[in-house]
């Protein structure tokens, strides 16, 4: 195969951000569960919040530190790879992202300390107000960055001059045609990614037998948060699709595998769509089904592959069997959410082995769901890096391609192992669990003591993050 | 002179202020790494730690708004420097993933953290060495050829940053940081590793000086503009004071060091890498990409500017003022002793 720069770039960027979104999706979700676990805890008073905020915390902390780092490189990546696109678009995009960093990482940057560091430092109200604050700023990093995204896939508000980007209505801009459902989707999925993972390791507790009483309520608040999210993601997600039928219909028909805008669209449950016959090998598709729930009429039609020219068409098989993947996961977590509620309704999950069994091997599959989400945006919108402005052929930096294989090289050796021993981390930090033993009590009185003298301070410094050794005390 | 002239200019001074923001805080918590394998002693390796780790995410952050804010004020500049330094970027940002890491990693690998020890040190000295090499290729100049409207690309090679003058800004930069590190460990910490990082501070102060000064001798030689610039009269009369305020300052960072005080002799480093940012800026002005794109011409629409500019001007204070308050909270000394067990 000839080596393309265009593919190295491609493959470098895809291979980064692919690993950079599991962080991010996870801390959100987590902690958006620590600083509720602390509110329960300042409301309730009961130490079980407490413990498991501790412990969910630490697993907090590795990850968002993996967020943070991958997060660097992304940014520097659009001029170092893609410095055609940073000078087409920077006018436009640039300032959403300027934005993000000055309204959000800053603020998660700084309260982290408190909240990470803070646990006898602080008054408990200053600290469970840092780990709200943490929380909301990764969610307004996420406003900012989807709406960058965003106005990619349908750009709004902006003229082009001399073959560049020039703003002309900010909130056009910000609010484009696909940003509400995009942001809504995505912390959605957050949130709901974060839950199974916090019911897997629940359920592992439970069938261990250990922990019981903090399982027990992981397991009761991630059920109840999945009950309601799933079926609101799907919701969410087909609300999506038909706003990306009306802005990029040539995704929308690679997602179907719909070739022939003139009939009527079959839901497709299995094929493999052929590029170079223009039609899809052995599918399996129950007729008008897709028509329907695209157009809501019987008789629906949207556009078909043939009806775009050969090369404004998207890649097919990520595109199409992402999708097909997410809408499964989808599915089977609304299936998860229901039947765990049933369960706890009646009374019986406590009992129920299989269900447990089950839902403890479950914790990989939002993420998967995450990133075929993002393959089908994404590859969706091929050949263009933002549709209608820019193709991504043109949008590369002038590198030579031994700087790319070698960048490329480096990247892939370096996340691999970096990576994977952080999740390795995780993973051990889950399996010593929230043990008391672990998870120092706060020192006497200590939460809520006032701010005390610079000397006393300093040693609460270490103690307080001494926290985060597994074995303080 | 109107808006056009203005605006840049502004961020100029706003992207000037980021990074040095981002070479003061982020230095001397890459020098704290830079002095990892001075000792052997794991509790004092934790004291060290725990003097940053609640504020290292916090200091990275201002490199995001360096690198951010050039892209959103100065697109054309930032589209020419990322793939001109492509490979010095690149390595900086992966050494930057293993120290980052490693503030959390350590704590979790208990007890077996000789590897994230490893990658902490050997990711800040990276990281360091690697900003100098970028501070050096800039300095030297970095060749562009205009295309057609989208205007100067970058059409040297892959390696032009690899120079012996790089290497020597790659040092500096090393040194550099080592003493901010060694200077706030000496205020945050008492015991063994504040008696020793007072001992290493004066022999950092006096590499970090001769390496300053072997640059700012080499660049008006490497670069003939640069030399018009300080030794053409009239520059000559005004900018005699900025060498002579330098010296004075390391006479007294050095005093201070002798006679064990704690604050001043880091408050005198950061100056004397505010200095050697004056005089960059005074060497380059008004280039963004010496030789040849200056602040305007790399200037974004000024719609896109204005915008960014209303942000920041709302947000910097905002930004300052919880900065400010974290390290409150943090204050005092880390002490020896107390650390992990
Ligand atoms: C929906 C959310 C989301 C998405 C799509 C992205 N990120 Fe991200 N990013 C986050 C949500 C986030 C986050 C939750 O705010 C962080 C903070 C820590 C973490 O784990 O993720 C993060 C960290 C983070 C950082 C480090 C911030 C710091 O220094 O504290 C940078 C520079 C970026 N990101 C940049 C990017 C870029 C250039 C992206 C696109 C290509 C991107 N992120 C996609
Ligand atoms: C965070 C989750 C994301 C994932 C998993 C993701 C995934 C991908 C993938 C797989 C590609 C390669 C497509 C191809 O070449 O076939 C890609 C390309 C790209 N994405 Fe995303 N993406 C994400 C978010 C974003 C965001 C938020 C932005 C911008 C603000 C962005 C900007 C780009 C750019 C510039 C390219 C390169 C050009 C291209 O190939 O189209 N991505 N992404
Ligand atoms: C069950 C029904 C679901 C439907 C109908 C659905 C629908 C969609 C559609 C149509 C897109 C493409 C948007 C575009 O055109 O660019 C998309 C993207 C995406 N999906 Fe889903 N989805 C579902 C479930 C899920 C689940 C369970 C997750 C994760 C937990 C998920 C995560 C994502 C992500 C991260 C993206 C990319 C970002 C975006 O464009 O919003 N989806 N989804």
């Amino acid at each position: 195969m000839h080596l393309d720069p265009d593919i190295l770039a491609r493959l470098q960027f895809a291979f980064t951000v692919s690993f950079h979104i599991v962080f991010p999706a996870f801390s959100i979700g987590i902690s958006a569960y620590v600083a509720t676990l602390l509110l329960l805890w300042q409301k309730t008073g009961a130490d079980r919040f407490h413990r498991l905020a501790r412990f969910w915390t630490k697993i907090f902390a590795v990850s968002f530190a993996m967020g943070v780092v991958s997060g660097i490189v992304l940014s520097y990546q659009f001029g170092t790879n893609w410095s055609r696109f940073s000078e087409v678009v920077g006018n436009v995009i640039g300032p959403l992202i300027g934005y993000e960093v000055l309204t959000a990482f800053f603020l998660e940057a700084t309260f982290l300390g408190i909240m990470l560091f803070g646990w006898d430092r602080v008054p408990a109200w200053l600290h469970v107000l840092s780990a709200c604050v943490v929380a909301f700023g990764t969610a307004i990093s996420g406003f900012w960055i989807l709406s960058a995204n965003s106005w990619m896939h349908t750009p709004a508000g902006f003229e082009m001059r001399d073959g560049i980007a020039y703003p002309v209505d900010w909130v056009e801009i910000i609010f484009n045609p696909s940003f509400p459902y995009r942001f809504a989707h995505m912390m959605t999925a957050a949130y709901l990614t974060t839950a199974v993972v916090v019911l897997s390791v629940g359920c592992r507790y439970l069938l261990a037998g250990r922990f019981g009483e903090d399982a027990r309520t992981m397991v009761r608040m991630a059920v109840g948060m999945i009950a309601i999210v799933a079926p609101l993601q799907a919701f969410i997600g087909d609300e999506h699709g038909l706003n990306t039928l009306e802005h990029q219909p040539a995704k929308v028909a690679a997602m179907e595998g719909h070739w022939d805008g003139s009939a009527p669209v079959a839901l497709s449950l299995f094929a493999i769509p052929n590029a170079k016959t223009e039609r899809n090998d052995y599918e399996i598709s129950i007729p008008r089904v897709s028509g329907l729930i695209l157009t809501h009429q019987w008789d629906g039609r949207i556009k078909g592959l043939l009806d775009f020219p050969k090369e404004d068409r998207p890649p097919l098989i990520g595109v199409f069997f992402g999708f097909r993947l997410m809408v499964a996961i989808g599915f089977l977590l609304i299936g998860t959410g229901l039947a765990g509620a049933y369960l706890l309704w009646r009374g019986e999950i406590w009992d129920a082995r299989w269900y447990q069994r089950g839902a403890s091997y479950l914790w990989p599959l939002g993420f998967v769901a995450i990133l075929s989400g993002w393959i089908v945006t994404e590859q969706g919108r091929q050949p263009w890096v933002a549709t209608g402005i820019l193709r991504t052929a043109d949008a590369m930096s002038p590198v030579s391609t031994t700087s790319l294989l070698i960048s490329l090289s480096l990247f892939v050796l370096v996340y691999c192992c970096v990576f994977s021993v952080g999740v390795y981390y995780i993973n051990r930090l889950i399996n010593r669990g929230p043990d008391p033993s672990i998870i120092a009590p706060p020192r006497s009185g200590g939460a809520s003591r006032p701010l005390s003298a610079a000397e006393d301070a300093a040693r609460d410094a270490i103690e307080g993050s001494g926290q985060m050794t597994p074995a303080a005390g | 002179m109107g808006m056009e002239w203005y605006l840049p200019l502004a961020w100029a001074w706003i992207i000037g202020a980021a990074v040095a923001m981002y070479v003061i805080l982020d230095g001397f918590d890459l020098g704290i790494g830079i002095l990892f394998p001075f000792t052997k002693d794991e509790h004092e390796r934790d004291q060290m730690m725990n003097t940053v780790a609640p504020f290292w995410d916090g200091n990275e952050t201002w490199l995001v708004l360096g690198g951010g804010g050039l892209w959103v004020a100065f697109p054309k500049a930032y589209a020419v420097i990322m793939p001109a330094l492509y490979l010095p970027v690149i390595v900086m940002l992966l050494a930057l993933i293993f120290r980052g890491v490693s503030f959390e990693f350590r704590w979790v690998a208990k007890p077996n953290k000789s590897v994230w020890n490893v990658t902490f040190a050997g990711g800040s000295i990276v990281a360091a060495f690697c900003q100098g090499l970028i501070l050096g290729g800039l300095i030297q100049g970095v060749d562009v050829q205009t295309q057609g409207a989208l205007g100067p690309q970058f059409a040297g090679g892959a390696l032009d940053w690899a120079t012996p003058f790089g290497a020597l800004c790659g040092i500096g930069v090393v040194l550099g940081y080592a003493l901010l590190g060694a200077t706030w460990l000496a205020m945050k910490t008492d015991g063994e590793v504040a008696a020793r990082s007072r001992r290493q501070a004066a022999p950092l102060l006096i590499a970090m000086i001769v390496a300053m000064g072997l640059v700012s001798l080499w660049t008006p030689l490497l670069v003939d503009r640069i030399w018009e610039r300080w030794f053409s009269l009239p520059n000559l009369l005004f900018l005699w004071p900025i060498p002579l305020v330098t010296a004075g300052v390391a006479w007294l960072v050095w005093r201070g060091i002798e006679n064990g005080r704690e604050i001043g002799p880091f408050v005198g480093s950061i100056a004397l890498f505010v200095l050697g940012f004056i005089g960059l800026a005074i060497s380059t002005y008004p280039y963004l990409v010496p030789p040849h794109i200056t602040f305007w011409d790399a200037a974004a629409a000024p719609a896109s500017q204005i915008f960014m500019g209303v942000g920041t001007v709302v947000m910097f204070p905002i930004i300052m003022g919880y900065t400010v308050f974290v390290y409150w909270i943090f204050r005092g000394k880390v002490r020896a002793g107390e650390g992990y067990h």
